[in-house]
């Protein structure tokens, strides 16, 4: 048997990364002094430009960039043009796949990818003065940052069973990490230990439910078990057996109720700074998961999955909004938000095949791509805050704390108020938009009852949210400390939180870019 | 049936109850022993596979290095088993009800309707001289090329992560620093006074 030398150029970025990674690691061996402030700085550099290199790889990405930024006024054409040209000199025109069909280079991916490794820098940002305030800034930190992202872009681009598999296990481990990075701390051990006995549960299902697919198939290539089961090689009730258990562990992962157990725990105990890490990127890895495995392997049992989806997005959304209102402190209440937000991502994926009939799924699975981006967006906002908030020795846990803080400062009380009535839903901010496009696809996917019970339980959520604005602004602060931050901080949390308005208003690059990604990949 | 049957049923039977035994035992040593008697066996099964380089590195890895390190953790940590057991009764027959049901669903799928001998084409006879652990290695490095080396960082995640977790540097503790010895100029050490000389 002949052995070519896979094609390394689509996975530019994932070298980038794992050399990097690397590099960071032996560097800040030797630069003692000065390692902390050396890793971040690599680490940060090395993010942009894994970003700019996985746009410039991933076919037809910069293509469809360049058609959504032509539509802005000014200078938008211009640009456009430049960006055309670049690509007609870089991109590949069509999906690779690469070593021995493992890694799979797509717009779908390189759009995911984008977006999480920017996510992973923001997060990092924000996150550093909290961890120079705790002497959490170690090297080891930013390494660890490092290896998730490769591990979430394999995730990304995994078409092979055993690289996903391989992609989840780095990004959860470096996870578990950084939980128990606060090693001195009860709660963020209990918190790290709780995630990983928990998460190893999850890959144990997943594995489980992979090897029976591959009982059934005989292949572990996704393309190849897709062939499979649509040429009807493969027996249906093994099939359908293993795909539970990979829908249980993708719900673990995912953080949907009634898999959502260590959610609220780890987002609490961990420092601020992880859950922020946490609740961003890795939601978009496990998206990326969710549809490779799902749409893209087992599309053809998709009859059997959405109506398992169906369950657990209900589910999800009724407990995460009910439950939210409960809650003191901030970072359990976004906990539970953010599962709610996981059941509207759920939403979005079921309503794809109605009926046998494929024509909804571009459309549902490029709204829940949607929404999984805007809350994202959204998530590291509200994190930010939290940690904007916090300064050394005290931690803006409790909802009590953003008491008053319209007479503290009131640039960032707006701030907070536009990422809480966006995820409440309120029109015009981006989550209103990426709520809408789920509940048009499901809609159309002849679910009313599931889209008036989505509503229902949005404006049950609103109390939550619109809480934490009424204290902002009608109760008396009880702490005058003034906020204190970095100039940067400041200005990419505005930034972020102004991208919500902004997107808000002019939703339709993003939507049309995601649905660009999902025309091309699919 | 054949020498080969007996013997699978032979290893078989250990397995299983010593897979029973590793849930059952009051002690968490022996549950490890059986652990241990349990992986063995299961060499021994694929053994009969003729996957021998899986079976030795089974034998190897799992009995030789990570339950050593497992009887060594049990035998560190003083468990207190009656705490463990606390609510066992509680939680029995719903558990038993749950457990129950798996395993009858389980055995509808997995019996030998799906995954028999007859499910399954028989696979090609291997030549003389065929071996397995070359085979494993060409695919290892070739086809696989990918997840080996994300496994190798894998690896490294978990080396990162646990040097992180538990390197302490505490104050006041007296320790070699080798490159500080080997550094040390004779400045360091020897001070030459000059000093006027004195008559007594």
């Amino acid at each position: 048997m002949n052995f070519v030398v896979p094609d390394f150029y689509p996975a530019a970025a994932e070298i980038l990364v794992a050399v990097m990674a690397l590099v960071i690691m032996l560097a800040s061996t030797f630069a003692r002094r000065v390692a902390s402030d050396l890793a971040y700085g690599l680490a940060q550099l090395t993010l942009v430009f894994a970003a700019l290199v996985s746009v410039l790889v991933s076919p037809n990405l910069l293509a469809a960039v360049a058609a959504v930024i032509s539509e802005v006024p000014l200078f938008g054409v211009r640009l456009a043009e430049v960006l055309m040209s670049l690509a007609e000199g870089y991109a590949a025109n069509e999906v690779v796949a690469t070593f021995s069909g493992m890694f799979i280079g797509d717009m779908l991916g390189g759009l995911l990818k984008v977006f999480s490794l920017l996510a992973v820098a923001i997060a990092l940002l924000y996150g550093r003065g909290y961890l120079a305030d705790r002497k959490m800034d170690r090297p080891e930190y930013y390494l660890l940052s490092l290896l998730m992202s490769l591990g979430m872009m394999v995730m990304i681009s995994a078409n092979h069973m055993l690289s996903l598999y391989m992609g989840l296990e780095m990004m959860s481990l470096s996870l578990y990490g950084m939980v128990a990075f606060d090693r001195d701390s009860p709660r963020a051990t209990e918190a790290a230990m709780k995630y990983f006995v928990l998460g190893a549960l999850a890959s144990g299902l997943l594995l489980y439910g992979m090897s029976m697919i591959y009982g059934a198939t005989g292949s572990l290539e996704l393309s190849g078990i897709a062939q499979s089961i649509y040429h009807q090689a493969a027996n249906k009730t093994v099939l359908v057996f293993g795909l539970v258990f990979i829908v249980a562990g993708l719900a673990f992962k995912l953080g949907v109720v009634p898999f959502h157990m260590w959610v609220p725990d780890v987002y609490q105990g961990a420092p601020t700074a992880v859950t922020l890490m946490i609740s961003a990127a890795p939601k978009l890895a496990a998206f990326a998961i969710t549809m490779r495995l799902l749409v893209y392997g087992l599309f053809e049992l998709a009859d059997q999955w959405q109506t398992m989806l169906m369950f657990l997005a209900v589910l999800s959304i009724v407990l995460g909004n009910l439950a939210a209102i409960a809650q003191t402190n901030i970072k359990r209440m976004l906990a539970y938000s953010g599962i709610s937000h996981m059941g509207f991502v759920l939403l979005g994926l079921l309503a794809g095949v109605v009926d046998g009939d494929r024509n909804f799924a571009l459309n549902a699975y490029s709204s829940a791509m949607f929404y999984a981006v805007s809350y994202v967006i959204m998530s590291l906002a509200s994190f930010g805050m939290v940690i904007l908030l916090s300064r050394a020795g005290f931690e803006a846990e409790a909802i009590d704390d953003f008491k008053g803080l319209n007479k503290r400062n009131s640039w960032f009380a707006a701030l907070m108020m536009i990422v809480m009535f966006s995820m409440a839903g309120i029109p015009f901010f981006i989550g209103f938009f990426a709520k809408l496009s789920v509940l048009q696809a499901v809609v159309a996917a002849g679910y009313v009852w599931l889209a008036v019970l989505a509503v229902l339980m949005s404006v049950i959520g609103a109390f939550y949210y619109l809480r934490v604005v009424k204290i902002m602004y009608f109760d008396e602060p009880t702490d005058s400390t003034p906020i204190r931050a970095q100039g940067e901080v400041r200005f990419l949390l505005s930034a972020n939180g102004l991208a919500i308005a902004v997107l808000g208003l002019l939703p339709q690059g993003l939507m049309s870019l995601c649905a660009y990604a999902l025309l091309a990949s699919l | 049936m054949d020498f080969k049957t007996l013997v699978f049923y032979i290893l078989s039977a250990i397995m299983v109850f010593a897979a029973l035994r590793v849930i059952t035992s009051r002690n968490p040593v022996h549950a490890a022993l059986f652990l241990v008697l349990s992986f063995v066996t299961a060499g021994g099964i694929w053994l009969l596979l003729a996957a021998e380089f899986l079976a030795i590195v089974l034998v190897m890895v799992y009995v030789g290095a990570v339950m050593v390190l497992f009887l060594f953790v049990v035998m560190m940590l003083d468990i207190n088993l009656d705490r463990l057991r606390e609510g066992f009764w509680s939680y029995l027959p719903v558990g038993a009800l749950i457990g129950i049901l798996l395993v009858i669903e389980m055995a509808l799928v997995l019996g030998g309707r799906y995954f028999g001998l007859e499910a399954m084409p028989e696979p090609p006879a291997t030549q003389a001289g065929y071996s397995n652990t070359r085979e494993l290695g060409r695919l290892l490095y070739t086809d696989y090329v990918y997840p080996f080396e994300l496994a190798s960082l894998l690896l490294l995640v978990a080396m990162v992560v646990a040097v992180s977790l538990t390197l302490r540097k505490r104050k006041g503790l007296r320790q070699v620093h080798p490159s500080d010895q080997v550094a040390v100029k004779r400045g360091d050490r020897v001070e030459l006074v000059s000093m006027p000389a004195e008559k007594e």
